[in-house]
């Protein structure tokens, strides 16, 4: 028999969306509230694992066709240069700086180098969760 | 600049990294890993340099002072080790080029054998001790990974235990730090070593002196904690044998020998003769296991034991010539099990088998194996001009001193031991009639020689040239007599 989950679909389309749009919010804001990286990454994650639930792999592979593998590689890649890139500056290596900056429609924000090495924990966390639970869906 | 100090982690850290692109591609893999191993040599060997002339060199992570930010410490102790570390890594890789297989480079070996060689050059250099457990676990779990890459029975069911061993010990180690950490406040190893001296280490520290060497016990498989070194490492394929060989139950002494000397040195009564203690009964049960085999790798996974419980007992001294016996020791160990464990590789792949019963007359067939192996027997021994025998020589003296006679008749009489388990492989294996071999793969055997031929010679010069070796390592053993030396040097305003 073959089982409808149209339902579960449609509420799917609408609801990895506001879980990724939510995530990216906690992703952001990680330096001034609870969030950050690591959670970050963890609910993006959570909103590909309920397209998986609601399709199947091939699908979600089709609709992000994206190695998560080398995800995590560009993850490592952009928090090392981070570290690392503080030598260029002759300060210690992890030595982080700020300033802000006036952008179009944000107005005054500040930017810090931080959030890069953030961004390459975001990125790990998402690749790793993906690719544990692609590579369990996929063995027989 | 003192960014230079955490290169030794940076390095192979990018280096595995960036290997994770080339998965399939293992032209590159080698080609970019090889690189990157002479680059890591280089820095070691210069880092060295830098350290004798300028001494012992801090580096503040993120530009946070000490005792609040993680500190990066390269005192001459930790880049020597550094040092060994990049060149056992180096001659390691050039054997996993030929010896390793194509299913296991394709699937991300040369980036997990990066990733290992960060946790240990972390783990000598790191100044603080939550992030000595951090790089202990970016070690084990490299080390995780190697052990069951390829998935043979053997290695899955070995490596089972060898994580839940690793799993519990690793929890142990966050227990002892979190009290630790209630009692003394602060996680930075100078900051521990300077409160607790002003304390005058009560009860409850030297409890906590004792957990630390049930931890680094688990890890460096100290007597009744090395149940699980034997079956784990006999699991392994030869390379990722050979690292784990020379590293991991090497930085788990390196912590014994960090910890006891600069945190808790204050009540050496109860502490350092158990330390004593333990490391006779490794000495002893190392010694047992290595005659009891007749296969190659038993008796040189045993010698490891044999060499656990000679550095511990050399730090269980606590005096100038025990701790430099043991440095000098540590060392020679890490680059002639290693060797000793490639040549074993190349005798099982010329003959097809580890048990020495199915060997014989290997010395007609492959004469340059036949004495390269000879050369690295006697020098595990100590035989005098050659690299084993200053070391023990030290800790022997250091014994004489602190008149601990019991404990110098045991290595005394170990080295004779461990001389006959070696040489009842040269004999059984070398000597004696060619019996007719099933080789185990076509491999021509003297480009795996290479790599071994290397660390042998180093091992040699290392022996030969002790005088010139020796003033390293007094300034390695310096912060460990007085490790004021140390603290003030990352302390420096209340210095």
């Amino acid at each position: 028999m073959k089982t409808n989950d149209l339902i579960l679909q449609t509420v799917t389309k609408v609801c990895a969306f506001v879980i990724i749009l939510f995530s990216i919010s906690i992703f952001l804001g990680g330096h001034y509230s609870p969030g950050g990286g690591f959670v970050g990454g963890l609910m993006t994650s959570c909103a590909i694992v309920l397209l998986l639930l609601a399709y199947d792999l091939k699908t979600v592979a089709a609709l992000l066709p994206i190695d998560y593998k080398i995800m995590i590689a560009c993850g490592l890649l952009i928090s090392a240069s981070t570290v690392a890139g503080s030598w260029l500056f002759h300060a210690p290596l992890m030595t982080h700086a700020y300033s802000y900056f006036n952008l179009p429609i944000l107005g005054k924000t500040s930017l810090h180098t931080a959030v890069l090495f953030d961004l390459g924990v975001y990125l790990v966390v998402i690749g790793v969760t993906m690719t544990i639970i692609q590579t369990i869906g996929e063995s027989e | 600049m003192n960014n230079i100090v955490f290169l030794p982690v940076l390095l192979p850290l990018l280096t595995g990294v960036i290997l994770i692109f080339f998965a399939r591609k293992t032209g590159i893999q080698k080609g970019i890993s090889f690189l990157s191993s002479l680059c890591g040599m280089a820095v070691a060997l210069y880092l060295v340099h830098y350290i004798s002339n300028n001494g012992i060199k801090v580096l503040e992570v993120g530009s946070w002072k000490a005792p609040f930010g993680i500190v990066i410490v390269a005192d001459m102790l930790a880049s020597l080790l550094v040092l060994t570390t990049s060149l056992v890594g180096f001659a390691v890789l050039l054997y996993s080029f030929r010896g390793i297989g194509k299913e296991r480079e394709k699937f991300y070996y040369y980036s997990i054998f990066q990733f290992l060689l960060v946790g240990v050059n972390g783990a000598f250099l790191t100044g603080d001790i939550f992030n000595l457990f951090v790089f202990f676990e970016v070690m084990l779990m490299s080390s995780y990974v190697l052990l069951v890459l390829g998935g043979t029975k053997g290695q899955l069911r070995e490596s089972l235990k060898y994580i839940l061993v690793n799993v519990i010990s690793s929890a142990f180690f966050v227990i002892t730090v979190a009290y630790l950490y209630s009692v003394v406040g602060t996680l930075n190893m100078a900051d521990i070593g300077r409160r607790i001296g002003e304390a005058g280490q009560p009860g409850i520290i030297t409890v906590i002196a004792v957990m630390f060497l049930i931890v680094f016990g688990l890890k460096g498989a100290i007597f009744p904690l090395f149940y699980w070194l034997p079956g784990s490492y006999f699991a392994a394929p030869i390379p990722v044998l050979a690292l784990f060989g020379a590293l991991l139950t090497k930085v788990g002494i390196y912590s014994i020998l960090r910890t006891y000397t600069l945190m808790f040195p204050h009540q050496q009564g109860y502490t350092h003769e158990l330390l004593g203690i333990l490391s006779i009964l490794t000495i002893i049960v190392g010694v047992i296991g290595a005659i009891a085999y007749w296969d190659v790798k038993k008796i040189i996974i045993y010698n490891i034991v044999i060499a656990v419980g000679v550095i511990a007992f050399g730090i269980s001294l606590m005096n100038q010539d025990g701790l430099a016996g043991s440095l000098f020791y540590l060392i020679h160990d890490m680059i002639i099990k290693a060797a000793l464990f490639l040549l074993a590789g190349i005798m099982m792949k010329v003959t097809g088998s580890s048990s020495l019963r199915e060997m014989g007359g290997l010395i007609r067939t492959n004469p340059g194996l036949g004495w390269t192996f000879f050369l690295a027997a006697i020098s595990l021994a100590g035989i005098p001009p050659f690299s084993g025998f200053s070391g023990k020589l030290l800790i022997l003296q250091g014994a004489a001193e602190k008149g601990a006679f019991i404990g110098m008749a045991v290595v005394l009489i170990s080295s004779l031991l461990v001389l006959y388990s070696i040489m009842r492989i040269f004999i059984y294996g070398f000597w004696g009639n060619v019996t007719s071999y099933t080789p185990a793969s076509s491999v021509p055997v003297t480009k795996l020689l290479t790599p071994a031929v290397i660390l042998v010679a180093v091992s040699v010069l290392y022996g030969i040239g002790t005088e010139f070796v020796y003033p390293f390592i007094i300034q390695g053993t310096e912060p460990l007599v007085d490790p004021q030396i140390y603290i003030d040097a990352v302390l420096k305003e209340e210095g």
